[in-house]
């Protein structure tokens, strides 16, 4: 049967390219993101990729809509529902790691035309993703439940400071 | 004759206090309505996004060089520490320019953090307050005072409607006014975030111009329906101040005074302060008229002096 086996064929084909796209997009994934945004005060966090992807429900979760599986967000639905998948996935593509910089603010200030007037600075981004979810499915939500402190952040907080007063103060 | 010129002289007397009354609100008009310098940066502090990790407070300390705290700076037991039998929980002080407060307020399911520090009106009553001009409102945004012409009168600290100005109780011979300043000198005026805004992990403190804030606010509030309770804090109160504040939970609930009016404080002895120049002018003037009135009144008394003598009389011949 020529009709069949054109189809077979047709349908090992298309197995096969999806198969190798499908390949070539996992393999921009990373298994594992080194986040040092705060490494003077802080060890940098090595964040599991690879074991958060599987807990989520789909990428949208923490991608939004740039991660080309929708997004459920009513606030985005409107303009994003068929985006598809953006250019850059990451999180630093779109937000920045120096929100309040002058150059920042003042280029902000200059697009007239930009919607998204209030997008979180990267540190804020990752924070608020990791502690909102960890909240919700019971993850570790202290500071030094992920963060290892370095000896200067342990100066900078003041690890030494003895407590000379009661609690109840002094004043 | 002097009954005449009396009566005139008492007509434009009430003329004169009539014209002042009059002027004295066109005064304030002119003197007043600074509506705060346009491109004037300022913070917006989202308590919703407040977790409380005091890292500002340990910013704040370092950038400023403040003396070492009683506890570390991740110590949360601070958040149970009241003075005052209970009432007052943590204030800025010499030692500490901010402070985060934790509420567990009625209507929140979980505790609500407040950062508590200068909140930079547009027209600060410290600034009004103070005799000797050690304090400025920069262009920038930021309310900074010189502590070297500062004399300690701590003015200013009776002046301020939040409470913010702390005095260096512990210095004997030259105490004078701390608080926050926006981190104006090392930070603000070269272009930078204050130290607390640039350490905050969760973007509680968003920092940009004032104007743009006030957008920013508005728009949080509008797109997330429940989230906020619908004021921004600080647009409009006391003349505007240059630290706004979206909550969850009503302001009252987290220490703030709910309803402290939108007109500066310098409003409510505007109008008193502009009839000084008028009282200046007329006083003068008008004591003149009663001096020189009097005077005539002794010349016209002889008779009621000669009946007062005769009176004298009288009692000592008794």
């Amino acid at each position: 049967m020529s009709a069949k086996q054109i189809l077979i064929t047709l349908m090992t084909a298309l197995t096969f390219v999806m198969a190798v796209t499908l390949a070539q997009a996992f393999d921009d994934v990373p298994d594992q993101v080194s986040i040092d945004l705060m490494a003077k005060y802080f060890d940098s966090v090595e964040f599991d990729h690879e074991m958060h992807t599987e807990l989520g429900e789909d990428c949208s979760a923490c991608h939004h809509h740039t991660a080309g599986t929708g997004t459920v967000d009513d606030r985005c639905v409107r303009c994003h529902a068929d985006s598809g998948e953006a250019a850059t996935v990451s999180c630093r593509d779109c937000h920045v790691v120096d929100p309040f910089s002058a150059e920042h603010i003042n280029r902000k200030a200059a697009d007239v035309y930009q919607f998204h007037i209030d997008t979180p600075g990267l540190k804020a981004a990752y924070h608020w993703n990791c502690i909102g979810c960890h909240e919700e499915m019971d993850g570790p939500t202290g500071c030094q439940d992920c963060h290892a402190r370095t000896p200067e952040g342990d100066a900078f907080y003041h690890k030494d400071a003895q407590a000379s007063a009661s609690a109840e103060g002094g004043h | 004759m002097s009954g005449i010129s009396r009566r005139r002289f008492l007509a434009a007397s009430v003329a004169g206090c009539a014209a002042t009354t009059l002027a004295g609100p066109k005064k304030a008009l002119a003197a007043g309505s600074f509506s705060g310098y346009p491109d004037g940066m300022g913070v917006l502090v989202d308590l919703t996004r407040c977790i409380g990790c005091r890292s500002c407070e340990a910013a704040c300390n370092k950038e400023q060089n403040l003396p070492a705290p009683q506890k570390p700076f991740d110590d949360k037991s601070v958040f149970d520490e009241t003075f005052h039998g209970g009432k007052q929980k943590r204030r800025p002080d010499e030692n500490a320019y901010t402070v985060v407060n934790r509420y567990d307020a009625e209507s929140a399911s979980k505790p609500v953090y407040r950062k508590v520090q200068c909140n930079h009106c547009s027209e600060p009553a410290c600034l009004s307050s103070c005799f000797v001009n050690a304090y400025t409102k920069t262009p920038e945004g930021a309310v900074v005072y010189n502590s070297k012409v500062c004399v300690g009168c701590r003015n200013c600290m009776v002046a301020c409607p939040f409470n913010i100005p702390g005095y260096s109780y512990s210095s004997a011979f030259d105490p004078v006014v701390k608080k926050c300043i926006f981190c104006h000198e090392t930070r603000l005026k070269n272009g930078l975030p204050p130290a607390c805004v640039e350490i905050c992990p969760q973007e509680a403190l968003t920092f940009g111009k004032r104007k743009e804030l006030i957008k920013i606010g508005h728009q949080r509030i509008q797109t997330h329906p429940g989230r906020y309770v619908d004021h921004l804090y600080g647009e409009k109160e006391l003349g505007g101040t240059h630290w706004m504040y979206l909550s969850s939970v009503p302001f009252e609930e987290v220490g703030f005074d709910p309803n402290p009016g939108n007109e500066p404080i310098i409003n409510n002895v505007k109008d008193f302060l502009s009839t000084v120049p008028m009282v200046l002018a007329i006083w003068p003037a008008m004591f003149t008229g009663f001096h020189l009135l009097a005077k005539k009144q002794e010349g016209h008394g002889d008779h009621e002096h000669d009946v007062e003598e005769h009176h004298d009389e009288e009692g000592g011949a008794r």
